[in-house]
């Protein structure tokens, strides 16, 4: 019999936790956390140079992590929240290229609980992982909150791809915090996806190029539901020449409010950076608010944003129910469309998976 | 026998009195025009005549309103019928200029017009679509592609009627080529009628068309023969189909 790593769960919770991309079998990851409110449940690697942790068990095991602990902020001098309970510490050690992704889950259970973790990932000196994380809740977790605080260390030539899920509900509201640091020849790809609804989500996070030939890509899809407030942004800021940065982002309101940062700082020459955002409003209440920004004080730099949002174009839907289908099939088909997974740099390994989980929260949703 | 006989001259397309409005203007004016089975007819005119604004009105876009008259297909009035529903009688249409649309498939379209993944394959490999099947559906395509991708989808949905609306514009002429003979391949087998919208009249070279009218100004002001028709037009030009009431018979 496979592995059941969620067996402690009841059903609907592990509808809620695959829903947000864990593999239950595990057969198709290199390791696995999951924290319910501010309880570990499980946190093993399965694959040689991949450790995961529980953030407390980190600070006390190895002394350097607490150099780490706060860091990334640091270095944009930003506060951030130290009051917070769990959380994953993540290293992949130097020259280690791991195959099947790690899967991490964060995940509220009750009524009211306010989740506050804080996160670690160290990917050393060329080492290369995919990590796919996903947040959700239990029916049960009625006005839950969750804080999430995540350090990124990505070390020279060293690669992180980074899909994160949101899987959470109407009655739950959220407040990711990240920043990345990324050294020369590194690589910081994040995915995030966001189809569910929820009450209030803000996020803005941030990535620091510091080193030569880096990059960033931050590509994310949302949908905002009725009700919901989305507020999501990225952020690359360039602190050294030839590095460069994409952000891409798709957003589409079925009647709540999203506002879609994008923001660029050049603090170094020689930096090449494009942003690009659209926006599809399907309901008379919807709002989609892009606000793109290009900051720089040095003249070879090349950044470059495009914006557009409008409403489902009547000669598409048309084109589609001259093949055959009806309108609603066709507007359905067309907001798939612009949702496609393509606009995310995902793994081949997480492509189909991650193809067929959105197709199944999406199914009903419009 | 007899049955057979009425079946074929029976009118399949009837267009009655038709005029078609965009806004407060009259597109089309009172024209009749119909078309029997297997029948193929070309409809010439100039740029601006009412051409695409008929097939799009028949098929039953947003935009195009009927101000009076009645479009039946098949004894079906269709007037009121949503485009899908239409589409379901067995019409199809062949766009002039298809619109692109992200993150939907060529290979998803063709997949709902036909469930036979062989036929899909092989009509791919004929029009040289192979490698367009999992691209976004006209986007990056060429002219050419774009016609090519349309005649694929037409011919999986296998319609009983098919609108043209300049098949051949863009197209090089060894893809004209191709084209042409799917296209008439299909007339031919399926028996289906066809109207086809055409500027430069290549299309007369490879598919085997029966009639032709002339719009001039939102008005049929000619019928016949389509090379008779389509020869006088080159040698004249429009400006004597408005003088001329049947230009074929100079």
């Amino acid at each position: 019999m496979s592995k059941q790593l969620l067996k402690e769960f009841n059903e609907e919770d592990k509808k809620a936790i695959t829903s947000s991309g864990m593999d239950d079998t595990e057969s198709t990851r290199s390791a696995s956390f999951l924290q319910a409110d501010d309880k570990i449940h499980f946190s093993h690697a399965l694959s040689k140079g991949v450790e995961i942790l529980a953030i407390e068990d980190a600070v006390s095991k190895y002394s350097e992590v607490s150099d780490y602990y706060g860091r990334a902020f640091k270095t944009l001098n930003k506060d951030f929240p130290t009051d917070t309970k769990g959380g994953y510490f993540i290293r992949v050690k130097k020259g280690h290229k791991i195959d099947l992704p790690i899967q991490s889950c964060l995940f509220l259970k009750d009524s009211g609980f306010k989740q506050q973790v804080h996160n670690i990932v160290i990917i050393e000196e060329d080492a290369d992982v995919h990590l796919i994380t996903g947040c959700s809740a239990s029916h049960s977790a009625k006005e839950a909150y969750h804080l999430g605080i995540s350090e990124f260390f990505i070390d020279k030539r060293a690669s992180l791809n980074f899909t994160m899920i949101h899987s959470w509900k109407e009655d739950v509201a959220v407040k990711p915090m990240s920043v990345a640091l990324v050294q020369e020849g590194g690589s910081f790809v994040s995915n995030y996806i966001c189809l569910k609804p929820v009450k209030e989500i803000t996020m803005y996070p941030t990535a620091v190029l510091e080193g030569e030939n880096s990059r960033a890509s931050f590509n994310s899809l949302l949908l905002t539901h009725p009700g919901s407030f989305q507020d999501i942004g990225s952020r690359v800021i360039f602190k050294a020449k030839n590095s460069s940065a994409e952000i891409v982002a798709r957003a589409v309101s079925l009647g709540g409010k999203a506002i879609a940062r994008g923001h660029f700082k050049a603090e170094a020459a020689d930096i090449k950076a494009h942003l690009e955002c659209r926006g599809l409003i399907i309901s008379d209440k919807g709002v989609i608010h892009a606000i793109p920004e290009l900051e720089t004080e040095f003249r070879d730099v090349e950044m470059s944003h495009e914006a557009a949002i409008g409403k489902i174009s009547r000669e598409e839907i048309e084109y589609l129910c001259s093949r055959g289908f009806s309108h609603d099939q066709a507007q359905s088909i067309i907001i798939r469309g612009f949702m496609d997974i393509g606009i995310l740099a995902l793994p081949d390994m997480l492509k189909k998976e991650i193809k067929d989980l959105e197709e199944k929260t999406l199914e009903g949703s419009f | 026998m007899g049955y057979a006989k009425s079946a074929e001259v029976r009118e399949m397309l009837k267009i009655k009195e038709l005029t078609i409005g965009i806004g407060d203007k009259d597109i089309v004016r009172d024209i009749n025009l119909s078309l029997k089975k297997a029948e193929i007819m070309v409809l010439f005119g100039p740029n601006g005549s009412g051409k695409s604004t008929l097939i799009k009105a028949i098929l039953g876009f947003s935009g195009y309103d009927i101000k009076k008259g009645s479009i039946e297909f098949n004894s079906k009035n269709l007037n009121n019928l949503s485009i899908d529903k239409r589409v379901a009688l067995g019409i199809g249409i062949m766009y002039q200029h298809p619109p692109k649309i992200r993150g939907v498939r060529l290979r998803q379209l063709a997949e709902f017009l036909s469930s036979d993944k062989e036929r899909i394959a092989h009509l791919a490999e004929e029009l040289s679509l192979e490698s367009h099947l999992d691209r976004e559906i006209n986007m990056g395509f060429s002219g050419g592609e774009m016609k090519r991708a349309e005649l694929f989808q037409i011919l999986l949905q296998c319609p009983s009627l098919i609108f043209l609306d300049e098949p051949e514009s863009g197209v090089d002429i060894e893809n004209i080529s191709i084209m042409g003979k799917a296209l008439n391949e299909y007339l031919k087998e399926s028996r289906a009628q066809a109207l086809i919208i055409t500027h430069t009249g290549y299309i007369l070279d490879y598919v085997d068309v029966s009639t032709s009218s002339v719009m001039i100004d939102g008005h049929i002001s000619c019928s016949g023969h389509p090379r008779k028709i389509f020869k006088a037009i080159q040698e004249h030009g429009y400006d004597k189909c408005r003088e001329c009431k049947c230009l074929s018979n100079f």
